[in-house]
């Protein structure tokens, strides 16, 4: 019999190390720091859509009080270098991004003029006497519109709205469409999303004139992207620019662009001398930081008679914003709809062609999920269409098509590999746990009584913590690929692993502390996380794309195991037994068998200050610090199933949720806890996806969302209890078996309830194909169906 | 009443966290900017400077409110507490490991908001029903948590509190 002498620390609830300063108030986000001569700095921006720019006056905003500069592009044009996200791919256009718009603006909140004062009250009050004479132009707002010939320009150096074409194919897809018993097609249109996280983005630069030094206090998710940035467009060596990211209060992709107030905040305190800190209010936050999930998919299926899978088509446009965003390129979320298209399924011939398009609107960038939300409620849909065609139940259909155990590694039509991970086993845990039959005779019995009452299901596949080999955004000249750790036993004997990554509510410092204090033989509490900080190791780029438990992690395990070899051989010798002897758990080095041991700081002081305890050879290996890099070359594979049941009330049109079940496989599970938090709150943002949120501009490129009043995120009274079923599947395409979980929730909810209002419409024959399937649509769906009925 | 023009600064005095506090504020200074500017106590956030979000939610004056929806010179003579203060009492402290063994909280921007309320809300509601607690609930927006860790954890501190009276 195996005694296990210390219970495993991954896969422990332990709570999080975060907690204790976040439930006090004594969280440091980066409008919590203070910088004495703090200049604050407002902007105005944009009230256009589209307009020229004919003249600027800043003279009276320049005159009032506390007013320190007013700025214009004309001012920085010497400082900042211009910068546009390039990418490898073909069929793409780079747009340059101004810091402040120069000749025209193109969406409504571009900045055009920043002050500086000794107050962000002054800064606004100055910003409102700044007079800016516009040409107004046609705006461009209807993506499909914009990408027709003759349409407004909004970059005349393209000579077209389409900035980039991208298609993917397999198989002969016409033959298989034209050959088919079943065809079901559709339109399927996703309305604009905001990340909402709830701190607005945050910027505070600090320059060091002595040093000739930057550091930029950013609420950033990407500390490493930011500062390889900001070294080329300021032309500031590494080792004299440092992003530190502190607490930062969510980010779910709206925080991983590099955003020209992060520039300008740098520019402008090295110019001027002092610090200068932006902190965006609410109505900057939705009129600026980055959009998402605006994309229309026009798609159809081919089925044979018995619901294999033939072909699928597809034709997406994807209204991207004015620009391309730096750095991942406006390519990111479009071209990620026709990559994920074909979903967890055997699809044996698939053609997939998107455009993006650049419209008067807000930049898109990445949102939870990234193109994955819109491309699983397409597919999702379509399935359950050909599964009613063909008297399926949509659970068999399913069945009939997902790729099965002995087909990994199974290569999708884009080429991507889903290496062996549970999707049959999430389909059939989320049946089992829903009590699937079950709920269907419940339904059954509401439809007897009238009751609009449904289910939906929604599967999908993701590629998580992705290698070198593949980029997260594609052709983009960055690496995401790899994740450093340096972990070190200091002087005193204390633990300390430090990251690139940046965690901005992940619990990284738990579940990474977890990983290093299992690997390393100490205690969880023991171990000193080191994140958001570009200083602390040579590159990474930070936390996005469900990558840091897997990169972060393994780079985290291969360091502490390296170091954990150099304690064991530094202890072998001072306790004078054999290596293999040597345990170390809890922070205590033992002799097997014997009651020798010593204690972390005695180990220290033994390898840096009682020189001759160890031989001068062995201290050279030993220096009890190891820096290790991983990558994982390739992705992993991280499936689900999400299953709704939803009851629509026949006066409010409103849409409720009964139960919500997900079943995600999510590989070796490090904290439970945090487990599920992501995935519950992946699911109520993928909830708010479906039923709520909405970014509205209306013709003149004006946002009618542009408070939170008026963008609604869910609430407690919205978002229901979730039962969630972790399939903990081996995999060993990374070294910790880990699979990412940050973004799942979200890219099953919105097919899962787009299924479920569907199938609660079913006796009125109405098809959900655009989201967010507010009361207002539902009730205009429902008017238009039985008008058709009478 | 004293009128200030534009501009002009005037001294506000009021009880924060039990303790006298005094700084300075123009008419329109609002009390979330002078709490944290003034009285520097940064664990009060803003997320919406709306009303909407509750991130900056206190207690004035033994009810709730909206710091970003009130002006500091209405906290004139005022008790207030913040996040602050409520992590020195220890009789929360519940509440607070509830929090964490649920997770409760992520990125921790909104929590001290919602502690405030959450609080407040027990203290009047010692044992509320779950409806009632997202009802209370439903004035605070989180992005991170679904909720769901807020609600069992508000639940377990009532029921602990309310079996813990009845013995």
């Amino acid at each position: 019999m195996e005694i296990e002498v210390r219970p495993g620390l991954i896969g422990a609830r332990v709570q999080r190390l975060e907690d204790p300063r976040l439930l006090t108030g004594h969280g440091t986000y980066v409008d919590d720091l203070q910088l004495p001569g703090t200049l604050h700095l407002a902007f105005r921006r944009s009230d256009h859509g589209h307009a020229r720019i004919i003249a600027i006056d800043t003279e009276e905003a320049a005159a009032m009080p506390g007013v320190a500069a007013v700025v214009t592009a004309a001012d920085i044009a010497d400082g900042v270098k211009p910068y546009r996200a390039t990418s490898r791919m073909p069929d793409y256009h780079p747009t340059t991004l101004p810091v402040l718009a120069a000749d025209k603006v193109r969406y409504v909140g571009e900045p055009v003029v920043a002050v500086l004062a000794e107050n962000r009250y002054l800064a606004e009050d100055a910003a409102e006497q700044v007079a800016i004479d516009y040409d107004p132009l046609p705006t461009v707002i209807d993506p499909e519109a914009a990408a027709q010939p003759g349409a407004p320009v909004l970059h005349e150096e393209i000579g077209s709205n389409v900035i980039l074409s991208r298609s993917f194919s397999r198989g002969d897809v016409e033959a298989a469409l034209a050959g088919a018993p079943v065809r079901v097609a559709g339109r399927f249109r996703m309305h604009r999303k905001t990340p909402a996280a709830m701190e607005n983005r945050a910027y505070l630069a600090d320059y060091d004139q002595g040093r000739r030094a930057l550091t930029l206090y950013s609420s950033t998710q990407v500390p490493g992207i930011v500062r390889d940035s900001l070294a080329e467009i300021l032309d500031i060596p590494g080792n004299r620019l440092r992003v530190i990211a502190p607490d930062v209060g969510g980010g779910f992709g709206g925080k991983t662009p590099l955003y020209g107030e992060e520039v300008l905040v740098c520019h402008l305190a090295r110019k001027l001398g002092r610090p200068v800190k932006w902190c965006a209010d609410r109505l900057e936050d939705l009129t600026t930081t980055s959009q998402a999930f605006d994309e229309i998919v026009e798609a159809e299926l081919a089925c044979d008679g018995d619901g294999t899978i033939l072909g699928l088509r597809a034709e997406v446009i994807g209204d991207i914003g004015a620009y391309s965003i730096y750095p991942y390129t406006a390519a990111l979320e479009p071209v990620q709809v026709i990559s994920f298209l074909p979903g967890p399924y055997r699809v044996p011939s698939y053609h997939g062609a998107v455009k993006g398009v650049a419209t008067s609107k807000a930049l898109t960038g990445a949102y939870r999920g990234v193109g994955r939300p819109i491309s699983t409620f397409a597919m999702e849909r379509l399935v359950d269409m050909a599964a009613r065609e063909l008297s399926l139940d949509p659970l068999e259909m399913r069945r009939r098509n997902m790729v099965r155990a002995e087909e990994f590694p199974y290569k999708t039509p884009v080429g991507l590999v889903w290496d062996r991970a549970g999707f049959m086993e999430c389909l059939d845990g989320a049946a089992a746990a829903a009590d699937y039959d079950g709920l269907r005779a419940e339904q059954a019995r509401a439809r007897a009584d009238g009751r609009w009452f449904g289910i939906g299901l929604a599967s999908y596949a993701e590629l998580t913590g992705l290698g070198s080999r593949i980029s997260a955004a594609p052709g983009m000249p960055v690496n995401t690929g790899t994740e450093t750790a340096s972990i070190r036993i200091d002087a005193t004997g204390a633990v300390t692993a430090a990251f690139g990554i940046a965690s901005h509510g992940q619990g990284l410092e738990t579940t990474l502390a977890q990983v290093v204090a299992e690997e390393l033989g100490v205690r969880v509490e023991d171990v000193e996380v080191v994140h958001g900080d570009s200083d602390a190791v040579a590159h990474s780029t930070g936390t996005y794309a469900s990558r840091s438990t897997i990169l972060a992690g393994g780079a985290a395990t291969l360091s502490a195991r390296a170091l954990r070899q150099q304690v064991v051989e530094a202890a072998a010798h001072l306790l004078e037994a054999a290596q293999a002897d040597i345990e170390v758990a809890d922070g205590a080095i033992r002799v097997a068998g014997t009651d020798r041991a010593m204690s972390f700081p005695e180990l220290a002081k033994a390898v840096f200050v009682e020189m001759g305890r160890l031989p001068r050879e062995l201290r050279e290996q030993v220096d009890l610090q190891v820096t290790k890099t991983y990558d994982p070359y390739f992705g992993t594979t991280a499936p689900a199933t999400h299953l709704a049941v939803v009851e629509i009330d026949p006066e409010t049109y409103r849409v409720a949720i009964r139960r919500y079940v997900v079943a995600e496989d999510c590989g070796r599970i490090i904290n439970p806890m945090i487990a599920d938090g992501q995935v519950h709150g992946g699911v109520a943002q993928g909830i708010g996806a479906a039923l709520y949120e909405e970014v509205v501009y209306d013709d003149e490129g004006q946002i009618l969302t542009a408070s939170l009043v008026d963008y609604l995120v869910p609430t407690a009274a919205e978002i229901p209890e979730m039962e969630v079923l972790h399939l903990e599947i081996e995999t060993e395409a990374n070294i910790g078996g880990f699979r990412g979980l940050g973004e799942g929730g979200t890219i099953g909810a919105p097919a899962a309830l787009a299924n479920a209002v569907t199938d609660a419409l079913a006796p009125l024959g109405i098809d959900i194909d655009e989201l967010p399937v507010t009361p207002d649509r539902l009730f205009r769906l429902i008017r238009e169906a039985n008008k058709d009925e009478n | 009443m004293m009128r200030l023009p534009p501009g002009q600064r005037t001294r506000v005095t009021c009880t924060v966290n039990g303790q006298a506090h005094s700084g300075f504020a123009e008419s329109r200074t609002l009390l979330s900017d002078f709490l944290r500017h003034e009285l520097h106590l940064y664990g009060t956030h803003v997320g919406c400077e709306h009303g909407v979000c509750g991130a900056c939610t206190v207690v004035l004056d033994g009810r709730l409110a909206r710091s970003c929806a009130t002006l500091a010179v209405q906290a004139e003579g005022a008790e207030i507490t913040t996040v602050e203060g409520l992590a020195a009492d220890e009789g929360l402290e519940p509440l607070r490991q509830a929090f964490s063994r649920h997770g409760a909280l992520q990125c921790g921007f909104c929590t001290p908001g919602i502690l405030a309320s959450a609080s407040h809300f027990l203290a009047a509601r010692p044992d509320p029903t779950e409806a009632e607690v997202r009802d209370m609930l439903s004035g605070h927006l989180c992005r991170c948590t679904g909720y769901e860790g807020m609600v069992r954890a508000i639940l377990e501190v009532a029921r602990e509190t309310t079996e813990g009276a009845n013995q």
